[in-house]
């Protein structure tokens, strides 16, 4: 029964911020405007004298925002997001009633694009904090990232405040949820600590098995560019000429719990050097997903023969998913290649030629080969 | 005086408006012209604060101070990606209003810096404010949004990791912004008025935390916009984006040049003083002087007397017209904010908060003044950020407030 109530107010809700999304035709097209925002700034013309309608239009406007959050580029959200904060100050400034009912239903409907929903529950929190925090718990496994991470910071503070057992299984619970690197490394921490394995690898969705071959020659930064063998076929049995030898691929496995696979470790520390690794991922269906890249070193992506980024950028930094490359996985074998330069520097914090690559989802959740064993 | 390309009427006489209504506000950058002074301010020699207000996210970025108002931009959340600027009262601190929105470009960055490392830029109508993640957006004083544009959305590899810095300018109509990295490296001419692109310069490719300057030849020549990089010192037509002259010899990537009297003062492996010639040809080098060594701080022209500051916070004192150093004084450091200098006092903000004026009418220079700022121990917090002057009042901010100094 209550189930049956729970969908009928769902239903009610959503019929409601339909029509108050309707309702508003006059600054639909205003909406559009801001919507149609799209590269080197193409529809800002217009948008300028939109957005001021926009926010004219006051509360209830806001479910029409956030109907058309998502429906542009990252661009065009931002316009519609500053509208939607502007109308919640000068809301509360005035102590004009806000939406907020359709607002929580609207947070509710997972089927609402993500940066849409994340709106929601950012101008929730403005609107209205104690609501915000209420319904924050409910979000712990939402399918947006970012609205995880509040609600897995609850279930770790309420950890901390329990005995051993209770603690356990607070962070056990937080593990189930978790995403976020720094959160992830915490519950790690203490779950170890309670004697309770993790495994990383897994919960992340790095790719550990791989085959690597070189060094190719990355004399002047020129390795990037150039298209050695590996990049026309994909032949194991393969032997090619390298920078200063004939180069074979060789088994290789990271060791390292964050995925770190270290081209240094088969092939002794290389100046001016390029590296490939490839390894196979088998889906059991076509499907969307993110290859998350980590590296300080120039490289290249490409899955199934199709280049999916490259960055030309030497030991500026190293960070988990610094780079998120959206793919389209097919049912079966995908072939996955990363090619990884190392540059001419010689400060010691210039020996890393490495990187680290995870599959997952656009919340952060592994995505795990089929078959265990890479190519 | 180089050659300029032509300029509309109108474009020429909007540049001229836009330059002549900012007396007493400090707009950008290093303040008026990006020179880290201010003819109409004076700095007290014992200041004490006079109001402070809360930041919600962190920052290196200056405050600028615009018709009375003070604008400050800030990063927060768990990746730095909300993107923040926030509008106050420069009277008494009152919050006017704040607008937040989400990063769509890179966050990273090393962990000193942040996110809000640029710092906004003001016509004197308009606010322009750039974000490390290219992220840049334009409101009116009110708060209204003009415009916004996410530049590695439209340039995909323009980033660097250890974050990026540069502060935009705007001349005329025109909001100049460098974007230089080691690999999708440029420069963009923005329309004030809409974002759009009026044109886009292939830069070298190296990371570069300088900030474009304006430079003019005379009083009534429309400002032209100087980019450096690790390749030198490259003079572009605001308008056009078209190429006017360059300085060839390498210059530094992470203090920017200085103008003074139509020279600029530029830091490459010391400080080059060099004069733009009235045609296309390099600038004459006036001379090279290699015992000011700016390190990463950008330096300030002051009665004559160029100012810099090493990595072990020695400000030297050297002759504009030789390059000699007349006088070396020690302050207490680590400086990562530039000096700001008005008649005859010379301020420095230490990272940790500590504020101290220089009489540089004193035979050797002398601290006549000095003011610790409450920082958070508890966080480390640190003061990284250039000050900004206005009347007899310094701002000040931090990754958790900011401060009005006054008499």
């Amino acid at each position: 029964m209550r189930f049956i109530l729970t969908r009928m107010k769902l239903f009610l809700s959503t019929l409601l911020f339909a029509s108050m999304a309707n309702l508003h035709g006059a600054a639909n097209n205003a909406l559009d405007a801001l919507a149609a925002v799209g590269p080197e700034g193409t529809g800002n013309e217009t948008a300028g004298a939109a957005w001021k309608e926009v926010v004219s239009a006051g509360p209830s406007a806001i479910p029409a925002v956030l109907a058309e959050t998502g429906k542009g580029s990252a661009v065009a959200d931002n316009w519609l997001r500053l509208a939607g904060g502007v109308i919640v100050e000068e809301a509360l400034r005035a102590k004009q009633p806000l939406p907020l009912a359709e607002v929580e239903a609207f947070i509710a409907d997972t089927t609402h694009a993500a940066a849409a929903r994340r709106l929601a529950f950012d101008l929730l929190l403005q609107a209205d904090q104690a609501k915000a925090d209420a319904l924050q718990p409910s979000l712990i496994q939402d399918p947006v990232q970012e609205l995880r991470r509040g609600a897995v910071q609850r279930v770790i503070d309420t950890a901390k405040t329990q005995t051993a057992d209770g603690a356990k299984g607070c962070y056990l619970r937080a593990l189930d949820a978790v995403r976020d690197e720094d959160q992830t490394k915490l519950v790690t921490a203490e779950l170890r600590k309670l004697g309770v394995p993790v495994d990383l690898p897994r919960h992340f969705g790095f790719l550990m098995k791989w085959h690597v071959i070189g060094p190719f020659d990355n004399t002047d930064r020129k390795g990037f560019e150039a298209v050695y063998p590996p990049e026309k076929e994909i032949r194991l049995d393969a032997a090619y000429d390298g920078k200063d030898q004939q180069v074979k691929w060789l088994p290789f496995e990271s060791a390292d719990e964050y995925g770190k696979l270290d081209f240094n470790k088969p092939f002794g520390l290389q100046k001016e050097a390029t590296a490939y690794a490839v390894t196979t991922f088998d889906s059991p269906v076509e499907r969307d997903a993110e290859l998350r890249l980590g590296g300080k070193n120039a490289w290249k992506v490409w899955l199934n023969g199709a280049l999916l980024f490259g960055r030309d950028e030497y030991h500026r930094g190293q960070q988990m998913d610094q780079y998120k490359l959206k793919c389209r996985l097919k049912k079966g074998a995908n072939t996955i290649l990363v090619k990884c330069c190392q540059n001419e520097q010689k400060e010691n914090w210039t020996v890393e030629w490495e990187f680290q690559l995870r599959m997952c989802d656009s919340a952060g959740t592994a995505i795990l080969s089929a078959k265990a064993d890479a190519k | 005086m180089p050659r300029l390309r032509p300029l509309s009427t109108l474009a020429l006489t909007l540049a001229m408006l836009t330059v002549s209504s900012f007396a007493g506000d400090w707009p950008q950058f290093r303040g008026p012209d990006s020179t880290g002074t201010a003819a109409d301010a004076k700095i007290p020699d014992q200041p004490k604060i006079d109001w402070s207000a809360p930041l919600p996210g962190r920052g290196l970025s200056s405050p600028i101070v615009v018709a009375g108002k003070v604008f400050v931009t800030c990063s927060s959340g768990p990746k730095q990606e909300r993107l923040h600027l926030i509008c106050f009262h420069a009277a008494d601190g009152a919050r006017i209003w704040e607008r937040e929105f989400l990063a769509t470009g890179r966050t990273m960055t090393q962990q000193k810096t942040c996110v809000a490392a640029c710092t906004p830029c003001s016509d004197g109508r308009r606010i322009f404010a750039l974000w490390s993640s290219n992220d840049m957006a334009s409101f009116d004083l009110d708060g209204n949004l003009l415009w916004v544009r996410g530049l590695t959305v439209d340039y995909p590899n323009a980033s660097n990791s250890l974050g990026m810095a540069s502060s935009p300018i705007v001349i005329g109509e025109t909001v100049v912004t460098m974007i230089e990295n080691d690999s999708e490296s440029y420069s963009l001419g923005l329309d004030a008025n809409t974002g759009r692109n009026m044109w886009k310069l292939d830069r070298p490719k190296a990371a570069n935390w300088t900030s474009p300057i304006p430079w003019r030849a005379d009083a009534k020549s429309p400002p032209v916009a100087l980019l450096q990089s690790t390749k030198g010192l490259l003079a572009v037509d605001a308008t056009s984006g078209s190429r006017l002259w360059e300085f060839a010899q390498g210059a530094s990537t992470m203090s920017s040049s200085v103008v003074a009297s139509g020279v600029i003062y530029t830091p490459a492996n010391g400080v080059v003083a060099l004069s733009p010639k009235a045609s296309n040809a390099p600038p004459e080098e006036l001379w090279h002087s290699k015992q000011i060594n700016p390190n990463t701080i950008s330096p300030v022209v002051l009665d004559g007397r160029l100012f810099s500051i090493n990595g072990a916070g020695v400000v030297t004192a050297a002759d504009t017209k030789t390059g000699g150093a007349q006088w070396k004084l020690r302050v207490a450091g680590p400086f990562s904010g530039s000096p700001v200098g008005a008649g005859s006092r010379l301020l420095v903000v230490n990272e940790k908060g500590l504020a101290q004026i220089v009489d540089i009418t004193a035979p050797s220079g002398a601290i006549v003044g000095k003011l610790q700022l409450p920082l958070n121990e508890e966080t480390k917090e640190l003061v990284l950020c250039t000050p900004a002057l206005e009347g007899s009042h310094i701002f000040v901010r931090s990754d958790s407030a900011l401060w009005r100094l006054g008499e």
